[in-house]
């Protein structure tokens, strides 16, 4: 069935009218609806492609249209298109329909339109502050609105956030952080124990919250890449591409395929570094030291790669919306494919001492489940999501270059730290296979990096398939050429709501482990 | 247990030795012993950094740099500690905890920032959620620049200032 049908459907189940459909470019359908359709539609992509809210936000167009915009977009994996639901909002009285009884997914992106930009999000049950703390921002506040000035906010602000509370004979809290005892970001966790078992975990975050969105604003195009690239130090080089890929989008220009194909390989790159890393912290998180300490020489032979390679140890500074400055053909191929070949060796003597020792198996096996059900109603994403059986991952939706090398998406079922761990692992054997196959293609190339690139009026979505999961960007561009609105979603920002069921039933000991099985970013998703 | 020793006896010592890292290491080792009762101990506070710093920082402590040889060691709670090492611009939600962070580390203690944003805010210097940078809330003793810094440079900035103390 085309999706058009399936639109129509939903028009005729839901009895709604959809004002306008448009495709700006070949992977995003636009979908124009009235303010009290809102929520139907939604329900009802929502229920046909199986996606959970991907991104949700509002962007303050009262200066040119009089109005405020929302969007809500979500993926269909069998159309490969993301779908972006539009609605304009009055500016008077700025509110709009809650999805969140019916999609939990968008619950937390509807908290945040709240306090950013105070749109209203009617019928949603919770809407506390994420990232504006009430202690120290005082109400009324709107930073991402475009008439807001810093002089304005009072310094003053005494307003206490309300944790849930879990009452009963025999229950206590135990609240860490934000300052953990690791080198580590800030989080505060609040556990609620009966006995040993966890039976509530609610996370509250924002520490990191730097006003990302709001300083990409009024940026040139050059100034907001550099921007993106701290956005999450772990993940520099999948925030440039998917940053520059939005802007290649809007821009209209065709990257080489040459371009196309050395980003992958770095983005593989730092997918590779991270695992590593995480699979050594999984094991240190149960005090198993030596293979943490090897997996460390790995990501630093990694991170020495990556230095020799582009210059910089995390990929800084290498894209650029057309293309990239780094050419992996010739020496550096070798180099490349050198480094690789003894890193290998090393990985498989990691893996082996990992997965041969009982009492670490013991350990993370069966421990931290994500139910695949809480992962689907959560809207859980990324490796998190494919440790628990759903299969989503952008390399493989959108194929792109990652065809060519026939790609093999890794799944596991069980849903624990192990599934998460073999999901690792599994991923890092891959991406070793695919860089060298890229380095191949790489050869027979037309000799072309970068296409020259001039700024244009319009927006789109940039995406990458990170190492925790999807990292997307929407950009609009004004008509002078700089960032009129720039909305980032990182995989974090859904999973953390997995972390936090993960752990119900486990004892809080295994907190660090279960943690550390995600690895999820602080400043990514404060931002 | 017999695949972690034969991989240990296979890599042997694995810790990069640079010359100018080791004379400065030398001296200072000395000099901790003296003047620290025999080590240094830092606690790391994140404060809205994107997280390389923190990466980079894990990574001293790795085999290749080793940082623990010379006595300087990372810790978990501030009351271990000699020194406060900040990163990030400080955010407006993490004044309150680095301020608490501070009180926490006994006297004599020594503030020291790392990274470009630590220093002035960097990128986020215009951001309405920034209270920052810590050189405006305490007295900062050493700034290592570098965004992030690598490892050999952190290695150098830290040794440097720590052998030239009085």
């Amino acid at each position: 069935m085309d999706f058009v049908n399936i639109l129509k459907n939903i028009e005729y189940i839901q009895g709604v009218k959809i004002a306008g459909i448009t495709q700006n470019h070949p992977d995003e359908v636009y979908i124009d609806v009235k303010e009290a359709d809102f929520a139907k539609v939604c329900f009802g992509l929502h229920q046909s492609f199986n996606s959970p809210v991907m991104m949700l936000f509002a962007s303050d167009q009262r200066i040119i249209n009089n109005k405020f915009v929302i969007c809500c977009v979500f993926l269909s994996t069998e159309f490969k298109k993301w779908f972006i639901i539009r609605i304009n909002i009055d500016k008077k009285s700025p509110k709009f329909q809650s999805l969140a009884k019916d999609i939990y997914s968008a619950s937390l992106f509807e908290r945040e339109i709240k306090e950013q930009f105070g749109i209203e999000p009617q019928g949603n049950p919770d809407l506390r502050r994420l990232n504006l703390h009430d202690e120290v921002w005082p109400d009324g506040n709107y930073p991402l609105r475009k008439d807001f000035k810093l002089s304005g906010v009072e310094d003053t602000a005494a307003n206490e956030y309300k944790f849930i509370r879990i009452e009963g004979d025999g229950i206590f809290e135990v609240p860490v952080g934000p300052v953990h005892a690791g080198i580590i970001g800030p989080g505060h966790f609040r556990f609620s124990a009966a006995g040993e078992p966890i039976i509530n975990l609610e996370i509250r975050l924002g520490f990191t919250h730097k006003g990302i969105e709001k300083l990409f604003e009024g940026k040139k195009i050059k100034d907001a890449v550099e921007l993106s690239e701290c956005v999450s130090g772990d993940s520099v080089f999948s925030n440039s591409m998917a940053f520059c890929q939005a802007v290649e989008k809007v821009c209209e220009i065709k990257t080489p395929q040459k371009a196309l194909i050395t980003r992958a390989i770095f983005l593989e790159l730092e997918r590779m570094y991270n695992h590593v890393a995480d699979m050594g912290g999984i094991a240190v998180d149960v005090g198993f030291t030596f293979p943490s300490m090897y997996a460390s020489l790995i990501k630093e032979a990694i991170l020495a790669l990556n230095k020799e390679l582009s210059g910089s140890r995390y990929l800084k500074n290498i894209n650029a919306p057309g293309g990239i400055n780094v050419d992996l053909s010739g020496s550096k191929k070798t180099i490349l494919i050198d480094s690789l070949n003894s890193i290998s060796k090393d990985f498989k003597e990691l893996k082996n001492i990992l997965f041969t020792s009982a009492s670490f198996m013991d350990r993370v096996d069966k421990t931290g489940v994500l139910k695949r059900t809480t992962a689907m109603d959560l809207g859980v994403v990324g490796l998190a999501a494919r440790a628990c059986d759903i299969p989503l991952d952008l390399r493989e939706v959108f194929g792109g270059v990652y065809d060519k090398v026939k790609f093999v998406p890794v799944k596991e079922k069980q849903g624990d730290v192990l599934a998460r761990l073999s999901v690792r692992c599994s991923e890092f054997e891959e991406s070793m296979r695919i860089i060298k196959e890229f380095l191949d293609i790489l050869e027979k190339c037309e000799n072309n990096l970068a296409v020259k690139f001039q700024p244009r009026e319009g927006f789109g979505l940039g995406f990458t398939e990170g190492f925790r999961g999807p990292v997307l960007y929407w950009v609009e561009i004004n008509k002078d050429g700089l960032i009129e609105r720039c909305k980032i979603v990182d995989a974090s920002f859904h999973n953390w709501q997995g972390l936090s069921y993960a752990v119900l039933g486990d004892i809080i000991p295994d907190f660090p482990v279960c943690n550390k099985s995600f690895n999820l970013s602080y400043s990514g998703n404060d931002l | 247990m017999i695949d972690i020793f034969k991989n240990s006896l296979k890599k042997k010592i694995v810790t990069r030795h640079i010359p100018e890292i080791e004379k400065i290491g030398a001296k200072l080792k000395a000099e901790i012993y003296k003047k620290f009762g025999r080590s240094f101990h830092i606690r790391e506070v994140d404060t809205g950094s994107c997280n390389a710093c923190e990466s980079e920082i894990i990574s001293i402590t790795n085999p290749i740099y080793d940082i623990q040889r010379f006595g300087i060691d990372f810790v978990a709670s501030p009351r271990h500690a000699d020194a406060l090492l900040i990163t990030g611009p400080v955010s407006k939600n993490m004044l309150v905890a680095l301020q608490k962070t501070y009180n926490a580390v006994p006297s004599p203690k020594f503030v020291i920032t790392l990274g470009d944003c630590a220093k002035d805010g960097g990128l986020f210097k215009d951001s309405y959620y920034i209270a920052g940078p810590a050189e405006k809330i305490f007295d900062v003793s050493l700034h290592i620049p570098g965004c992030p810094p690598e490892p050999v440079d952190i290695m150098k900035h830290l040794l440097l200032f720590l052998s030239n103390l009085d």
